[in-house]
């Protein structure tokens, strides 16, 4: 072989040899792609599959009378308003408590409280305290709010224990929301002669409202749904009275779902029932994310800095 | 003398007359005594002292951490915040030691105004911008407020950009216009002292002409201490120049004597661009 030609089939192995570890390449992205997207197909899949279920076995039963009127004949007939009211209730108590005292303590948090390592344990206790089972806080509802407390089964103690449950998501969000505004706010405001709380109350709060807004709306849709928390401190199986005070006994759409599946006696009308209770409870809690998504899109859409 | 803390701050008469009366006999506006601050270990300024005159532009430069941004964050007691940082010296401004104990940093501010490095308006509209600052200083009345923004938003040459649109908010403006509101923020609570912590390092050159122009107007009114990188800004607009290096005041004095003829070995380097 003379110089010129192993020259040339060099510089064509090598040509080849790049050719082919580029497809080799390419091979490895396609498959991690399709990895990747089937897990996404995957996950969709059982989330529609759970959706249209609960859509599939509840229509049947939903009307206007189901929605709005009383249940009657040992809940085999008849509608869910009792149970409807008793989740709007509880959740609008556990909002009324948590809501206040997660905003001021966040706004302590992040504002007032420092760096130090007091203030980082206090953080990942709060955080630590939102992966607590939710049953745990059921029992110490039962402990503090029903026997110590003297409440009783009740729509008030319900109503402070879910709050203590979503106490934790307020406070972590809010947290967020203030930790997501650019320090340069508070300087310019300590630039015009502001005091700290005027900065915080004037500036850094209207400006983090929108993310405080979408984790209070992520929490009523958490105490809305729970069932382990009010099942010893609030909820009755059947009461053939609305609740005339915070004092009286509810019922709650999940545990009214519980109740008919686990205890009912006619499961033949009553299954179709707990269905459409389920998803009674499933729209609520789907319009209420989708509130919270609506406020976060607006805000991002305002949002400049 | 020890000023009494105003827990309510006293009405403020408009100062747009009356501020040549304030400088003394030998026009000094602000005095540096023995200026020392230190962040936990780090000594970041050294015995600086000097005087900043009345009425007139004082420019401070030097390289990149000599200490500029922490010296004009004195001037207002900003620094303050930051819970590390120890102060030692004085800075007297109308015969009162600002970091005396009594002295409120509230009060200060309001007298010494700042415009930042990076344009900072908050996320408010263009009118709120100004009439925040006001209503924290107890101003209610709305006919006022409204008089005062129009006339710092005129002061600071935005006027004509902005008239049709008070109520956009302040992100819809470009940087160069973002600062000059911001210098309208700070000249609506009426100060007597500017603080200019690098105004145009975040601007194009047509945004920073329009405020070094805005800058030279000020000066009738205002004392304006600038803190800048670039060394044509501090001779184009400054009337006195302070060269810091590693926290020590090399050289003050006039601008024109300090670029043309410079006392110091180390100011001569710097300035004909042989370090920094």
């Amino acid at each position: 072989m003379s110089m010129e030609t192993r020259a040339m089939s060099q510089a064509l192995n090598t040509s080849l040899n790049i050719k082919s570890h580029v497809n080799h390449r390419k091979l490895i992205q396609k498959i991690g792609i399709s990895i990747l997207f089937l897990s996404l197909i995957i996950t969709i899949f059982f989330l529609f599959i759970i959706v249209i279920f609960i859509a599939v076995r509840g229509t049947g039963v939903l009307n206007i009378e189901f929605l709005t009127a009383m249940p009657r004949k040992a809940m085999t007939q008849g509608g869910i308003l009792p149970a409807i009211l008793g989740t709007f209730y509880l959740s609008l108590g556990a909002v009324i408590f948590a809501l206040p005292l997660g905003i001021l303590t966040a706004i302590y948090l992040n504002e007032y409280a420092g760096a130090n390592q007091l203030v980082r344990i206090i953080k990942m206790g709060i955080n630590n305290l939102a992966g607590v089972p939710s049953i745990v806080f059921g029992l110490f509802g039962l402990a503090i709010f029903v026997k110590f407390f003297g409440f009783g089964v009740s729509l008030l103690s319900g109503s402070l224990t879910l709050a203590i449950m979503i106490l934790p998501v307020i406070i972590s969000t809010t947290v967020e929301a203030l930790k997501s505004i650019p320090d340069s706010f508070r300087e310019a405001g300590y630039g015009i002669g502001a005091t700290k709380w005027q900065i915080v109350r004037g500036i850094i709060l209207p400006a983090a409202l929108p993310g405080i807004l979408t984790g209070t709306i992520l929490g009523i849709g958490r105490a809305a749904g729970e069932t382990a928390p009010i099942l010893f401190t609030a909820v009755t199986f059947f009461s053939r009275k609305l609740p005339k005070s915070i004092l009286s006994e509810v019922q709650a759409l999940p545990y009214h779902i519980y109740a008919l599946v686990t205890e009912g006696t006619h499961p033949k009308e009553q299954i179709p029932i707990a269905y459409g209770s389920a998803l009674v409870l499933l729209l609520l809690v789907l319009g209420l994310d989708l509130i919270a998504i609506i406020i976060r899109t607006r805000a991002r859409k305002k949002k400049l800095w | 003398m020890v000023k009494v803390a105003n827990i309510n701050p006293p009405k403020i008469i408009s100062t747009s007359l009356n501020t040549t009366s304030k400088c003394n006999k030998n026009n000094t506006r602000i005095k540096i005594e023995k200026l020392n601050v230190s962040f936990s270990k780090n000594h970041v300024l050294k015995n600086v002292t000097f005087n900043i005159k009345c009425n007139s532009i004082t420019a401070i430069i030097g390289p990149s951490g000599c200490g500029k941004s922490t010296f004009i964050r004195c001037l207002n007691r900003m620094n303050d915040i930051i819970p590390s940082a120890q102060i030692t010296g004085k800075i007297i401004l109308d015969d009162i030691d600002i970091y005396d104990p009594n002295y409120e940093p509230y009060e200060l501010r309001k007298k010494v105004g700042m415009v930042f490095q990076k344009p900072n308006p908050f996320p408010k509209s263009i009118i709120e911008n100004l009439a925040f600052g006001l209503r924290i200083h107890g101003i209610k009345d709305k006919r006022e407020i409204e008089k005062r923004v129009v006339s710092a938003i005129k002061s600071a040459a935005l006027w004509d950009e902005v008239k049709d649109r008070l109520h956009d908010s302040a992100f819809s403006l470009s940087g160069g216009q973002q600062q000059r509101l911001c210098i309208a923020r700070a000249l609506a609570i009426e100060p007597e002292v500017i603080l200019f912590d690098e105004p145009c390092s975040a601007l194009d050159p047509i945004s920073t002409a329009k405020i070094e122009d805005l800058m030279i107007n000020l000066k009738q009114k205002y004392t304006i201490i600038i803190v800048t990188h670039n060394l044509q800004q501090a001779a184009r607009i400054s009337d006195y120049t302070g060269f810091l290096y590693l926290g020590k005041l090399i050289e003050f004095g006039e601008t024109t004597k300090l670029f043309t003829a410079p006392k110091e070995k180390l100011t001569e380097n710097y300035i004909t661009g042989r370090f920094g």
